[in-house]
């Protein structure tokens, strides 16, 4: 699916300079802790989380994830738009819960570790 | 001996901004020298999860890496406490990490079992109240 699509599903806000429609993303991730996005593997990775620190921005970096969405509402510090725009990570925020995102997402044929 | 990347990095403790950083530059070098990508994704994990212990447990420490034409050695070394009882702490989802540190997106309890299972050789020595050194080995040809 492509980032715009999924951008319209979950009614998110772009944050970043470096946002493209259409990169494609086949899986995703919904955590607050970083190690256990570690523990998950797979590629063309979408992020979902509450967690707001430059740490999400490393953790996407190594794990070569695309795009970070920021559910509940929270929004990244500026510090964190920096580091990803320079990484070329693409930062989205939503309102919805964490479940709910992930729910719409997976509902629409996105799909997780371990299945 | 062909080419040899050797590096050293100081991680400050108790830095969470800048934690990564030595991990963030190896990540750069491996994939500028033409590392698989899988292969530069393992190192990355397995190295930014010692270098993210060594801020939270370690009170920081030192990072030297080196690299040939065949493998990336990384050795993290700390003078913090120490890990009392490691096969306890390799278990999965096992933390001795507090609140403040779980805040921050870790002390999930998946650091070094996220480490093992991302190098192709890792060796831990640790001793109570001296510190602890990571050796992380991940080799670029199976």
């Amino acid at each position: 699916m492509k980032l715009s699509e999924i951008a319209q599903l979950v009614k998110a806000e772009i944050c970043t300079k470096n946002y493209d429609p259409d990169i494609e993303i086949f899986s995703a991730c919904s955590a607050d802790l970083m190690s256990d996005v570690m523990a998950f593997s797979k590629s063309n990775a979408l992020l979902l989380t509450g967690l707001i620190n430059p740490q999400v921005i490393r953790t996407a970096e190594m794990m070569d994830i695309k795009a970070v969405i920021f559910v509940r509402g929270k929004k990244p510090l500026e510090s964190m738009i920096e580091m990803a725009e320079e990484k070329g990570i693409v930062l989205l925020a939503t309102d919805y819960p964490l479940f709910v995102a992930s729910g719409k997402l997976y509902k629409n044929g996105i799909g997780g570790h371990g299945e | 001996m062909a080419s040899v990347v050797v590096r050293d990095y100081i991680i400050p403790a108790n830095d969470f901004t800048i934690a990564g950083e030595a991990s963030s530059n190896v990540r750069k070098i491996l994939s500028q020298l033409g590392v698989a990508p899988d292969i530069v994704k393992r190192t990355s994990i397995a190295m930014y999860e010692a270098e993210i212990n060594a801020v939270i447990h370690g009170n920081g420490g030192q990072a030297h890496v080196e690299i040939d034409e065949n493998k990336i050695v990384i050795t993290i070394s700390d003078q913090g406490p120490g890990i009392e009882d490691l096969e306890l702490a390799m278990q999965e989802g096992y933390s001795t990490a507090p609140d403040s540190i779980r805040e921050m997106g870790f002390g999930a309890g998946m650091g070094l079992s996220n480490m093992k299972k991302n190098s192709d050789i890792l060796d831990i020595k640790t001793a109570v109240n001296e510190g602890t050194t990571v050796n992380i080995t991940v080799f670029f040809k199976k």
